[in-house]
């Protein structure tokens, strides 16, 4: 196993105890047969990564969204759909490598996917820009949706950001502006929008690809306001309080499911999608593909007027007591 | 989290309606004189705390009626100091016009947040200390002769922040002003989502914005008013989506901070980023307005965006 985290590492041990004995039969036999040992090791193994992965924290749930192995949205492209035709730039100022889009097809079915995209060594992430995008991404991300409307393709978005990119660039071409514009734009195209959160969903960054009809997130994904180091830093004044702020964030996919923030989660195989990456995107498939016929047999007018009440009744507020203003207009 | 060392002092009125602009009479603000600058610092002793305030961009002491009457502008050299959200409607809405909307809603401890300090004891202190409910009013007013949907941040309230009280409040504003076919006006200031309220906030940037799709689809104006300091999830929602988008002079406005900028990058900032200016030469901005002419600008703006429905909106 590869990049082990921390709490990994139990399960690691076994692994490598098991290793060892296949490697040499005779050196761990103490009276037991060689298969007795080996199944005794191979149902501890099962046994301490079922309590791992049933019990895992915010944080280390965190640390399972960013891990450097898990499947990125190009992964899926080529694992969960067919005939990806990656489309490039926002006709405006660049092609912003942090974003990707095309057409690909969804058990044969054309849809338009876009998505954020990470990079698996250095030379990648340079060239994706670690995954955060800059005006462009969303610009591009945009004019893709636009030409999927145009045309009639349901629109799939990826999200595994850590947010937008916080650059002198970015600035100065109103990334703000960019992700404004693509909430409003996106509340109003006409065919079906899904958004999976696959890894980090960070922020406003994730957001401006995240209006949708449904919003699905990956068992050990994340999606918060801001990042868990983010939050220590601003409110425990300490970095180091991540783990705390992760919590007290409620950013899990089983916490936002509860709070009625995502539509459903779309569960990982044991230890993971790193660990077993076709499963996870044949698993992923099975759930867009529901999701999709459910949202396209609903009528363009009324699934509209559905996704704007989805994001409408987000949100929790008290009268205080004694207080009496005019009765709400809207 | 202000960067200026004003000190916000409640002011009279401040919780009651909005509906009347405070008139000084002049003779009462010659009762006291003005200190001449550079009479020393005995001189200075004598004042009586809290009236008058030292602007920190050219150091003149200012006598707080005479700072209020003007609008929170400083007299000699310009200085926007940070007005709070009822002296900004007092002074664009016409005496007695403004009804305001939702004026009891107030946040809920939805995630019951502990961090250092729990969620629900910095409400208690805002409530206590501001007189706001929380970092938004909204209502409709008459501004010139227009009804007009308005919503002022104030950023005394947590920083301004946007949790789902701003969120709804907004909300159900713009959509009034759509229902009603009304201008809307959004002034804004807020260091961006509410932390406390989790992902809750967050989706107050969705929802504003697309109650805004629909205000726009209606062909109804919305002008967008950035004042300092306007960034993160505010300006990455219905402040960056104005049919205009105007700022008052020195406003930082942004999405990520600085100090973030200049750790992740570890570049120099160029100068003046991130300001109202900066904003407006990289194409942002449609035009910097000093506080003390904003209501004749909007009024102006207001007469062209209505232009083609014929008459000025009288309902
Ligand atoms: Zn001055």
């Amino acid at each position: 196993m590869k990049h082990p985290l921390e709490f990994e590492k139990p399960i690691l041990e076994l692994q490598r105890k098991l290793d060892e004995l296949r490697k040499h039969p005779h050196a761990g036999s103490l009276g037991l047969t060689l298969e007795d040992e080996v199944s005794r090791i191979e149902r501890k193994l099962a046994e301490t990564r079922r309590e791992v992965f049933s019990n895992l924290t915010a944080w280390q749930r965190v640390q399972l969204a960013r891990h450097p192995r898990r499947p990125y949205t190009l992964d899926y492209l080529r694992d969960t759909f067919t005939d990806f035709q990656e489309l490039h730039g926002d006709r405006l100022f660049a092609d912003d490598r942090a974003m990707v889009g095309g057409f690909a097809r969804l058990q044969g079915q054309p849809v338009m996917v876009i998505g954020t995209q990470k990079g698996r060594d250095t030379k990648e992430n340079i060239l994706r820009n670690f995954g955060s995008a800059h005006p462009e991404g969303y610009r591009k991300a945009l004019r893709l949706m636009r030409l999927a409307d145009k045309f009639g393709l349901p629109i799939i978005t990826l999200i595994d950001t850590a947010g937008a990119y916080p650059g002198v660039g970015a600035e100065e071409r109103h990334i703000a502006e960019a992700i404004a514009v693509n909430l409003r734009e996106m509340t109003l195209l006409e065919v079906p929008i899904i958004a999976v959160v696959i890894g980090e969903g960070g922020s406003g960054g994730a957001l401006g690809i995240g209006v949708a009809d449904r919003v699905l997130i990956l068992e050990n994904a994340y999606y918060s306001v801001i990042s868990p180091e983010g939050c220590a830093a601003i409110l425990w004044k300490d970095r180091a309080a991540a783990q705390r702020a992760a919590e007290a964030l409620r950013i899990t996919a089983t916490d936002l499911l509860e709070l009625g923030l995502v539509d459903e989660i779309v569960p990982e195989p044991l230890g993971g999608a790193h660990s077993d990456p076709t499963t996870m995107a044949e698993t992923l498939k099975v759930y867009l593909l529901r999701h999709l016929h459910e949202t396209e047999a609903i009528e363009p007018s009324e699934r509209l007027r559905l996704r704007y009440e989805k994001f409408r009744r987000i949100g929790q507020v008290a009268e205080a007591p004694g207080v009496l203003g005019p009765a709400p207009t809207a | 989290m202000s960067t200026t060392p004003f000190v916000r002092k409640p002011l009279a009125g401040d919780a009651a309606e909005p509906a009347v602009t405070p008139v000084v009479s002049p003779s009462e603000t010659t009762l006291i004189r003005k200190p001449k600058l550079g009479t020393g610092r005995t001189r200075k002793k004598d004042i009586p705390e809290g009236l008058w305030t030292k602007c920190p961009k050219c150091s003149t002491l200012i006598y707080d009626k005479e700072l209020d009457e003007n609008l929170k502008v400083c007299l000699k050299c310009g200085h926007h100091f940070p007005a709070g959200a009822r002296e900004r409607i007092n002074s664009l809405v016409e005496t007695c016009s403004f009804e305001e909307m939702d004026a009891g809603m107030i946040s809920v401890d939805v995630l019951k947040f502990t961090g250092v300090a729990s969620y629900a004891s910095k409400l208690a202190s805002y409530w206590k200390t501001t007189g706001l409910k929380d970092a938004v009013v909204t209502g409709i007013g008459t501004i010139g002769t227009f009804r007009v949907a308005l919503g002022v941040m104030d950023f005394g309230f947590l920083g301004g922040s946007m949790g789902s009280v701003v969120g709804e409040k907004l909300t159900r504003l713009i959509e009034a002003a759509t229902n009603k076919e009304l201008p809307l006006v959004i002034i804004s200031t807020s260091g961006g989502a509410r932390m406390y309220e989790g992902m809750f906030s967050l989706m107050q940037m969705a929802k504003t914005s697309a109650a805004l799709a629909y205000h726009a689809k209606a062909r109804l104006p919305y002008i967008s008013v950035l004042t300092h300091p306007t960034t993160a999830g505010v300006m990455a929602s219905y402040a960056s989506l104005g049919d205009l988008i105007i700022a008052e002079p020195g406003a930082m406005i942004g999405f990520a901070g600085p100090r973030v900028i200049k750790d992740t990058t570890q570049a120099e900032l160029p100068a003046g980023f991130q300001t109202a200016e900066f904003l407006r030469d990289h194409g942002l901005i449609d035009d910097i307005v000093p506080r003390l002419e904003l209501k004749e600008r909007l009024v102006c703006f207001i007469e062209f965006l209505l232009h083609h429905r014929g008459q000025p909106s009288q309902r």
